[in-house]
């Protein structure tokens, strides 16, 4: 499978995502550099985690105007997938690809440890070989994280099924000690409605190989791959 | 020359824990009676060449495309001529 991943300005997440895609997984994994303005030849887009922009104004605000967004954007829309990892994840918020907003931890620290969530629902590209109710370990790595919505996008994110992951204790609770931001529901992942287009938290590129302290972040790039090989989804 | 001050806030029922952090902060001080604390962004745009009528479209697509967040912020601003 192709993919390519979109480095902005600040970025630092995207040498560990082409490492995971490369060598790991043995896949072609390009850099696209943010001014570009065309995808060739992309099945899955990556937003990795990092600053782009320096987070100024709000995380993903002008991330999200860069010119090769209007690309992201269309590449979505045609059914591609996208796949938007911590800063990526606000980034896709900001562009309205996704619903909601991910706002200041409310323990107002940037929090770097490894976390688990729980697999809420395996009715995504990027969960489809996990097993629903699976719990999965990996780091988190961001000072705004808390995930918010208002109550009617909650109502809608509830009704379609497009929570994917919330954080949960190891035993797999979604417990208040268990949630490190203040996010929603503990919501630490949610999809579009087409369900092409995922946002989370935290890390699964830093979580892709047992020596890193677990390797269960792998399961979402293979579920992409499973999905790749099954139709071609930029043709979807 | 026109001055635009804008004034972004976070919306009602947003919590704001840089501003609760502050509040803390206050009373720690031994200021009686802060009831809350929220914190938002000023910001001042100079513009040239336009009249106030366009400075306020402006601007106003300015803080509804960039400047504010729909979903977690409100925005207002008021226009200063020089």
């Amino acid at each position: 499978m192709r993919f390519g991943i979109i480095v902005f300005p600040g970025s630092n997440c995207e040498l560990d995502c082409q490492w995971v895609l490369q060598s790991v997984l043995g896949q072609q994994a390009k850099l696209i550099w943010h001014r570009e303005k065309a995808l060739s030849d992309c099945d899955c887009l990556i937003l990795p985690g990092g600053f782009a922009h320096g987070d100024y104004l709000r995380t993903g605000a002008i991330a999200r105007f860069s010119p090769i967004m209007a690309a992201v954007e269309d590449h979505a829309r045609r059914g591609g997938v996208v796949l938007g990892i911590c800063n990526g994840f606000q980034i896709l918020c900001e562009a309205g690809l996704l619903p909601g907003v991910l706002l200041r931890n409310t323990s107002v620290n940037f929090i770097c440890r490894p976390v688990h969530i729980r697999v809420e629902t395996t009715e995504t590209p990027f969960t489809a070989t996990c097993a629903q109710g699976q719990v999965l370990r990996m780091p988190i790595n961001h000072n705004e994280g808390r995930y918010y919505a208002d109550d009617e996008t909650l109502a809608r994110l509830q009704a379609h099924n497009q929570v994917i992951f919330r954080y949960v204790t190891a035993a797999g609770e979604a417990t208040e000690q268990a949630n490190p931001n203040g996010s929603l529901g503990n919501i630490a992942g949610v999809c579009n409605e087409r369900r092409n287009v995922l946002g989370v938290m935290p890390h699964p590129e830093r979580a892709s190989e047992e020596l890193l302290g677990s390797a269960s972040g792998l399961s979402l790039f293979e579920s992409i791959l499973n999905y790749g090989r099954a139709a071609s989804p930029t043709h979807r | 020359m026109i001055r635009a001050k804008i004034y972004v806030t976070l919306k009602r029922g947003v919590l704001d824990p840089q501003g609760e952090t502050v509040k803390g902060a206050l009373e720690a001080l031994g200021f009686a009676g802060v009831k809350d604390v929220r914190i938002g962004k000023f910001m001042v745009i100079t513009l040239n060449d336009v009249s106030r009528e366009d400075a306020t479209r402006r601007v106003g697509e300015m803080c509804k495309k960039l400047l504010a967040n729909p979903v977690i912020e409100d925005f207002r601003f008021e226009l200063e001529e020089e």
